[in-house]
């Protein structure tokens, strides 16, 4: 298979298509935390208790009412390798905790893999809606409805006080955790970062680098959510995070342009020699990879690189991830060789697009 | 000790999960957990980030002797599922909805300090939260009637009586 024919098949959509500020926003990510009244929590789960669960779900995504919002695939956790269980996590679609659920867990996935609803996680349902840019109300919206017709079939653990109860009592409430993954290079290069993120942490918000530790964030890129479930509604929650989130592409803006006034040179060194690794190095490790895959996106979004498509950043970080390569390659691979099978990838990507360096 | 990934480098990455009830550690090497990616990593120890490590530290400050509210006897196990509270602090998570009844004295303080208030406000559910919705109506019947009363619409207030009366009965069926 071709990789543009294996780009088609093995891409979720959030990781093709664009949207709103993504030149900084990668995506936006709503889930939902819900429970079954009068089964345990996943913790406390017997054999039975988890089948009742997933017989319960997987009736329930059969309906009707959830047929209208999108055809689903239901998938218990059992039936996939543990390379495909590895594979859905690198994409995002489900957690790593459900892929260690050999036993218990399961997930239903849209065909898009715009919505995937992972059953006996640490909540009996987290439903979860995955978009392009910044789209959390239509995430919301997305991730309501389903909840809405899966609920038609199943009766939730609500209280009328704490609302939907939850395993852990920092998701009770609404249950939500809307999220967005953002790319900050120009706050990153200009040395600002860290009193950005201490900033956004102060307001109840929280951050953290995506790949590697801290602010110690591989790639530039960063995930800011909320903390807070209870107490507030869900447009409240997801109002002040995009204000939030709306501050900081203002403060990411005027980094980059600041970097292209004062520091050119030294910025089209970084974006172009970062080019030239990605297009001829023989080995490359995951770390190394994000960086330069940062920079290159920097450059195509300043003008520095032209004919090179900007979902790249977006695309190989998945793509580059051991399982996926493995997926790719339909072989196991050792960390060193995935370092050569990695490079080559990454070449065999670039050649697909037809680049001129400016 | 090596790491469990390769099985080839020094494992320097100890990462503690609990799944499907049980504690689980994985020991890695930095380059494995790196390349285990976003998920894996913000268990590690050390990170400031790390959510479940602020929970428990805020939940052991909260067993800690003094904190109950004075002259309330807290239940120290859920009927339901069994769970102790001394469980849950350990391990951050309640056993089954109703724990969530069984130790409701004890949660209030804590829930004042991760969350912003003690009360939903959100989402209702359809089904589950209809009786939910109709206390809520009959709460904003019975303030509309004593301000129908004190600015003196009369036939106002009476027609809203007669919906609180209708109300009522539904609820204490
Ligand atoms: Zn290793
Ligand atoms: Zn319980």
């Amino acid at each position: 298979m071709s990789l543009s024919d294996f780009l088609q098949r093995a891409t979720s959509r959030w990781m093709k298509d664009g949207g709103p500020e993504d030149d900084i926003i990668l995506t936006s990510r709503i889930r939902i935390a819900r429970n079954l009244q009068g089964l345990p929590f996943p913790i406390l789960q017997t054999d039975t208790h988890a089948d009742e669960v997933i017989r319960a779900v997987q009736e329930a995504v059969a309906a009707e009412a959830v047929a209208k919002v999108g055809k689903f695939e239901f998938i218990r956790c059992a039936s996939l390798s543990p390379l495909d269980r590895q594979v859905f996590v690198e994409k995002h679609l489900i957690s790593p905790d459900l892929a260690e659920a050999e036993k218990h867990g399961a997930i239903a996935l849209r065909d898009d893999e715009a919505i995937s609803i992972m059953v006996n996680e640490e909540d009996h349902l987290r439903i979860q809606c995955i978009m392009p840019g910044l789209r959390l109300e239509d995430a919301w919206h997305l991730a309501s409805a389903v909840d809405d017709a899966l609920e038609q079939s199943l009766l939730y653990a609500f209280h009328e006080k704490f609302g939907y109860l939850t395993a852990c009592p920092t998701n009770v409430g609404t249950g939500i955790r809307a999220s967005v993954m953002m790319h900050l290079p120009g706050l990153v290069l200009s040395g600002n970062i860290q009193r950005m993120l201490t900033a956004v942490s102060h307001v109840g918000l929280a951050v953290r680098g995506m790949y590697g530790e801290g602010t110690e964030s591989n790639g530039s890129l960063f995930q800011v959510s909320n903390q807070v479930t209870l107490g507030e509604t869900e447009e409240e929650i997801i109002g002040n995070l995009s204000s939030v989130v709306h501050q900081l592409i203002d403060h990411e803006r005027a980094a980059r342009k600041a970097l292209l006034q004062e520091n050119r040179e030294a910025l089209e060194d970084r974006v172009c020699r970062s080019f030239g690794i990605l297009a001829y190095a023989r080995r490359m490790d995951s770390r190394e990879t994000l960086q330069r895959l940062s920079d290159v996106r920097l450059g195509i979004d300043l003008g520095i690189l032209k004919g090179v498509s900007s979902g790249i950043l977006k695309e190989l970080m998945v793509m580059t991830q051991p399982a996926f390569l493995q997926k790719y390659f339909h072989e196991e691979l050792a960390p060193g060789e995935r370092d050569i099978r990695r490079a080559m990838l990454v070449r065999e990507r670039l050649r697909l697009d037809d680049t001129e360096v400016r | 000790m090596l790491c469990q990934k390769c099985h080839e480098r020094q494992a320097n990455v100890h990462v503690n999960k609990i799944v499907g009830g049980k504690m689980s550690a994985t020991h890695l090497c930095e380059q494995c957990a790196k390349e285990n990616g976003d998920f894996l990593t913000q268990f590690a120890a050390g990170n400031p980030f790390d959510f479940n490590h602020l929970l428990s530290g805020l939940l052991n400050m909260e067993s800690s002797p003094g904190v109950s509210p004075p002259g309330v006897v807290a239940p120290a196990q859920c009927s339901t599922c069994g769970m102790t509270y001394g469980q849950f602090t350990k391990i951050g998570r309640f056993g089954c909805p109703d724990c969530y009844d069984h130790f409701a004295v004890r949660l209030d303080p804590l829930l004042r300090r991760i969350q912003s208030s003690t009360t939903h406000t959100g989402k209702v559910p359809a089904k589950s939260g209809e009786r939910v919705k109709q206390r809520k109506t009959l709460e904003q019947f019975r303030r509309e009637m004593q301000e129908a009363i004190a600015s003196e619409q009369f036939e106002r207030a009476a027609e809203l009586r007669d919906k609180i009366r209708e109300l009522e009965t539904q609820l204490s069926e």
